[in-house]
């Protein structure tokens, strides 16, 4: 079977008696032990897991009962979900030292409720903080489309799982860009729900009041069947939307002739000519018909910098009093610096927050979707320290997040979405819409992957 | 603020009123985060807000 067949043809096979979840399970696991030596994806391989829960479904299926619409399909998560029995790492060295979790975290509780086979944990940067997922503990993760290059962070694993077919789908997290832009990088689909639209318990928390769980997938489709069944409220996380599911699949292939699509502009102008390339080849096909200027760009990303930088801090303070160098030396200094920050630039960040969110809010008056780059270039060479944009040599690590980062500060939902290139590393946009509008997201890259202008490509290993 | 400010001088007195001891080879790290911290955070003090702004810890849409 090949890697690249996608979830939900799996699923129908296994429905339809032409694969047991067993072979799903051993194939998965065949090219994870095959693939997982060069890119350095898993951190743990859930093999007893996943055999069972796929005799689970092959049994199901022998009963005659109707399969749940993920039956038999192998997934992966990035490490910092809870998987029960097993030690949540969240990338650290430290949380292995702590006991094993004692229930799977809603995501996953869910995911294997629709039937889909765990086979294990990711890669990620420590602590979630970070874009490059070039961890000191566990080894960097290389990207699928050149092993050379970073794949992107923190959800790298997760996005070089899905990215080389070792899995169809997986799960992530993104606090300021965290699944855009390994997406990007590894050339794949991810989405970043509403902040409050997946339940984030049994999740390890990096800076609360930013972070949302999300998943990554080879096509659209898949990308919703797996964000459709981990929808709904859940009193574990005091953030998660109340209320019933609201699931897209019903509504992807309504078309985009209701759409008003507009491109960001300003901020979010690429000078990158490819980046502007895919990102013109987008509008057009979405016949956006405007630009909108995202106002305050550079200081929301400046907001929710000030905001990651003391909320982690904070919620590490504990360790870095009594075992601070057992951190990884990329993320504790800003840990430590994090926790020092005065209270009154924080509070001021918030405050910032709370306008910016109207003024931003106000634009989807007048629009259903934006369009904007996803990251700011190419995939860059593992241990590179520092990039170009628009002709200045900036930070690398700091600079990453430049267009996820104002966005998801003030939770909006958006597609992470490969555009389709003749060579080349892989590039992505994000489709942005109004909060709780997933649906108008997904419904344009839908549009996109199937008029040709959006997908995975298949890398070389 | 602004030139005059001493990240290093900071962190050593922020971090001890924290109680957070600081490892003389962390030092550099810290402080080279906190003089950027402290860039950006000029940023969004500059930002003249309505006193009625109140702070958006959650976000509801």
């Amino acid at each position: 079977m090949s890697g690249f067949a996608s979830a939900l043809d799996i699923a129908k096979d296994i429905a339809a008696g032409k694969l047991s979840a067993r072979e799903a399970a051993q194939a998965a696991l065949a090219r994870v032990a095959a693939l997982n030596p060069k890119l350095n994806a898993f951190t743990l391989v859930t093999s007893e897991r996943a055999l069972k829960e796929a005799a689970a479904v092959d049994a199901a299926r022998a009963r005659g009962e109707k399969l749940p619409p993920l039956a038999g399909v192998p997934y992966a998560v990035k490490n910092l979900y809870d998987i029960e029995g097993v030690v949540t790492l969240a990338g650290s060295r430290i949380e292995a030292s702590k006991p094993p979790a004692a229930r799977d975290a809603t995501a996953i509780f869910r995911l294997a409720k629709a039937g889909a086979v765990l086979v294990g944990a990711l890669n990620m940067d420590e602590y979630a903080y970070g874009f490059v997922t070039e961890n000191s503990h566990y080894g960097v993760t290389r990207n699928p489309h050149d092993p050379s290059r970073i794949c992107g962070g923190s959800s790298g694993g997760s996005a070089a799982s899905v990215a080389s077919g070792m899995v169809p789908l997986a799960l992530g997290s993104d606090t300021n860009g965290s699944i855009r832009v390994p997406a990007a990088f590894c050339g794949i689909f991810g989405l970043k729900p509403t902040y409050g639209r997946l339940s984030r318990a049994g999740a390890y928390p990096f800076a609360a009041s930013l972070d949302h769980v999300g998943n990554f997938a080879r096509s659209v489709a898949d990308l919703v069947a797996c964000y459709d069944a981990m929808q709904g409220p859940d009193e574990r996380d005091p953030v998660c939307r109340q209320g019933p599911a609201e699931p897209v699949s019903p509504q992807l292939a309504r078309g985009i002739e209701d759409l008003r699509v507009a491109v960001a502009g300003g901020y979010f102008a690429p000078e990158n000519a490819e980046l502007k390339e895919i990102l013109d080849r987008a509008a057009k096909a979405l016949k956006a018909s405007r630009q909108v200027e995202i106002p305050e760009a550079g200081r929301a990303r400046a907001s929710a910098f000030l905001i990651t930088a003391a909320e982690g801090g904070m919620l590490h303070l504990a360790d870095l009093k009594t075992r601070a160098a057992e951190f990884d030396p990329a993320t504790r200094g800003r840990l430590i610096a994090g926790a020092l920050i005065p209270a009154a630039w924080v509070i001021a960040a918030q405050r910032f927050r709370s306008w910016y969110h109207d003024r931003v809010l106000a634009l989807f008056r007048e629009t259903d979707i934006i369009l904007a780059p996803c990251a700011p270039d190419v995939a860059p060479p593992i241990g590179q320290e520092s990039m170009e944009i628009g002709g200045v040599s900036v930070n690398l690590r700091a600079n990453l997040g430049l267009y996820t980062q104002p966005l998801s500060f003030i939770g909006l939902p958006i597609v992470a979405a490969p555009i389709a290139r003749s060579g080349g590393l892989p590039l992505g946009i994000q489709i942005i819409a109004a909060p709780w509008r997933e649906d108008l997201a997904l419904r344009a890259a839908y549009a996109l992957e199937r008029d040709g202008i959006a997908a995975a490509p298949i890398p070389t290993l | 603020m602004g030139q005059e400010f001493d990240a290093e001088r900071f962190a050593a007195e922020a971090a001890a009123a924290l109680g957070l001891p600081i490892a003389s080879g962390d030092m550099p790290g810290v402080a080279h985060n906190l003089e950027r911290i402290a860039s950006l955070a000029r940023q969004v003090m500059a930002f003249e807000l309505p006193e009625e702004t109140e702070p958006a810890p959650v976000f509801r849409p």
